[in-house]
């Protein structure tokens, strides 16, 4: 039996600002909580192949993976978290309008 | 200083268009990201975690007060008010818009800097001992030779698609301060029979297979430097693999084919190119060396430095860690400290770098270095002007007197900021600062380097840090392998592993372990962590990393 397939969002960087965006069901956001959660492996290659086609507006888009906790996304990796927060050694990045 | 010729500025100005017009087609989607990728990448605009980065680069580490000015202006206009100095003698700007860098590569080309070749498989900036020019120990000054190699590789058409990326560092003293033999080239200014020349080193570097260079030449007249580099790339443009990523660097080709295989083939190459070196490239090695005049020092008595000593033990303390001997009677060569303890390794703000302007500008002959090592150099300081320079420094948070010392730590920026990492850097090394300044054994300690990579590419040189850590991902968590005896100057050692790495939390503690070791089993208080280290090898240490492993074993 295949490996049950855990909840994922597309990922990538904005072009012009080169920070983290995550696809929502009509376009992107700059909230991990907003992002669309996918749940079928088939519908997440096919929403990861719409945002590619992007090209224009965004950079390296992914799938990366994601934990529903209270119906909101929540990152699983620490690579993912430090994405959706900023770096450590100053409060840049998203963390300054958090 | 080298300032540019009408040709150098005409070149970067219509590099700059270039490129300006390649990120305005990026924008406007008629180039896809793999079509713009290799267009930035070789004008240093990479793509992080967060934003955008552009590396600038720093050649040989040389800055005038003008161009550390200008740096401070793109930091305040167009980043977040702060640089990152590198490993590479360059900075990074970690938060660019994209649709800002073409104004910041004109706004650097002002004071005749680029971000040219700082990424791409191309000759990348040639980097120096950081006091050249300035240190007793020198056998000639080599940024001129520097310079040189800059203006040759700069656009030069043959190496712009080499298998890899391909780094050349040059110095002019026996004592190694520019880790030459870790780079794919390694240039080391030496005399024969009153001649001058240079022992040519290839084949070393870090990274996830790290190799010491070998000598390919005992020997090179000054003369032949140019077209012997060019039989050098030239053999690794045709013989080093681009089959695999992990073996493309000149380290391997030389490992897989042999020394002798590879010098003969160079030595081959160099026969036939030799006579088209028409001697124009020694015509403007000599214009070169005229900019690079040593400045007129000033002879007093250093009785204000003396009395300064005397009376002021901060000062006193600064001076002893953080000064280097200078060639000429009654001068100094100062190091300023980016890493003030708990603090960013290799960052400065602004402020910052506009008070090191300023200060280069009116005690130093206008002149600061960037180090390998994240700092900052005045290479020529009069003794007697100290005083007033340190107490500058420490009001901007500058004046540190850690030089050398457990705190004075190389970290790359790891996962905080770099999209290649594993895990983060910075945060382990601002811990081990404050850790130590908190136990204040760092004097006690003496000179003992750490450096911290946050991925197997090494980029923080941890395989030559005599303590050197590894942050890695293991199953999701940030994990830091130790690595021991590493050392990056003339004796050149990659330092061994000594055992499964530590988390996050038990890092510093593993640290502390090796440190209180260190102090019980050294034979005397001036015997410093390296050479305790190789006199009794890795065991006392590995056995008070773990402790368990002893316990099991009895």
């Amino acid at each position: 039996m295949s490996k049950p397939f855990s909840p994922k969002v597309v990922t990538a960087n904005a072009l012009l600002e080169g920070d983290v965006i995550y696809q929502t069901a009509k376009g992107w956001t700059r909230d991990l909580s907003k992002a669309e959660v996918l749940t079928d492996e088939a519908d997440a290659d096919l929403r990861l192949i719409e945002a590619s086609q992007q090209f224009d507006k965004i950079v390296g888009a992914y799938l990366a993976d994601v934990a529903l906790e209270a119906h909101t996304p929540k990152p699983t990796h620490f690579r993912e978290a430090f994405r959706a927060k900023g770096p450590s050694n100053y409060a840049h990045g998203k963390q300054e309008t958090i | 200083m080298y300032s540019y010729s009408e040709f150098d500025a005409n070149f970067l100005a219509e590099r700059n268009a270039q490129f300006r017009a390649q990120v305005a087609r990026r924008i406007d989607g008629s180039l896809t990201e793999d079509e713009f990728k290799p267009l930035r990448l070789m004008n240093g605009l990479y793509l992080q975690l967060h934003a955008y980065m552009l590396r600038v680069a720093i050649p040989y580490g040389t800055l005038s007060s003008r161009q550390m000015h200008k740096l401070a202006d793109i930091a305040d206009k167009w980043d977040k008010g702060y640089g990152h100095f590198t490993t590479r003698q360059n900075i990074q700007y970690n938060w660019p818009k994209l649709s800002d860098v073409p104004d910041m590569l004109d706004a650097l080309a002002e004071v005749d800097m680029h971000a040219i070749q700082t990424s791409g498989n191309t000759i990348r900036n040639v980097t120096a001992d950081h006091f050249a020019g300035a240190a007793a120990d020198e056998i000639g000054d080599p940024r001129p030779v520097a310079e040189l190699i800059r203006q040759w590789s700069t656009d030069h058409p043959e190496f712009q698609f080499l298998p890899r990326k391909f780094k050349v560092a040059v110095t002019g003293s026996p004592n190694d301060r520019a880790v030459t033999k870790a780079h794919d080239i390694g240039l080391r200014m030496v005399e024969q029979d009153g001649a001058k020349g240079f022992e040519v080193i290839v084949g070393g570097g870090l990274g996830r297979t790290p190799m010491i260079g070998k000598t390919l030449r005992e020997f090179l007249p000054e003369d032949d430097l140019l077209p012997y580099l060019e039989a050098i790339v030239s053999v690794y443009n045709l013989l080093g693999r681009r089959d695999n990523k992990y073996k493309a660097r000149i380290k391997i080709t030389v490992h897989e084919n042999g020394l002798d295989d590879y010098r003969a083939r160079v030595e081959e190459r160099f026969a036939l190119i030799k006579p088209q070196f028409s001697g124009v490239d020694q015509k403007m090695l000599a214009a070169i060396n005229a900019d690079f005049a040593a400045p007129t020092f000033r002879r007093e008595p250093v009785t204000g430095y003396q009395d300064a000593r005397q009376h002021y033990p901060a000062f006193r303390s600064w001076a002893d860690t953080n000064l280097a001997e200078h060639r000429a009677p009654g001068y100094a060569i100062v190091t300023i400290s980016l890493k003030a303890h708990g603090e960013t390794p290799g960052d400065a703000s602004s402020g910052q770098m506009r008070l090191m302007a300023d200060l280069a500008k009116r005690y130093g002959n206008d002149e600061l270095r960037i180090s390998h090592e994240q700092n900052v150099i005045l290479p020529h300081v009069h003794k007697n002007d100290l005083p007033s320079v340190y107490s500058a420094l420490r009001a901007a948070g500058l004046g540190t007197a850690n030089v050398g010392l457990i705190s004075d730590i190389i970290a790359c920026p790891g996962m905080d900021y770099c999209a290649l990492a594993t895990a983060r850097s910075i945060p382990i090394a601002q811990e081990i600062a404050t850790h130590f300044d908190d136990l204040k054994l760092e004097h006690d300690i003496g000179p003992l380097k750490i450096k911290i990579s946050g991925c197997i590419n090494a980029c923080g040189h941890h395989h030559v840090g005599h303590i050197g850590i590894l942050g890695l991902d293991r199953a999701g968590v940030e994990n830091y392998q130790i690595t021991l005896g590493g050392d990056g100057s003339e004796d050149a050692t990659i330092g061994e592993r000594a055992g499964p790495g530590f988390s996050a939390n038990d890092i510093i503690p593993a640290i502390e372990r090796i440190v209180l070791t260190y102090l019980d089993i050294r034979s005397d208080p001036a015997e410093t962590f390296l050479q305790t280290y190789r006199r009794l090898g890795l065991a006392p240490f590995k056995a008070a990393l773990y402790p368990e492993a002893r316990a099991n074993a009895a």
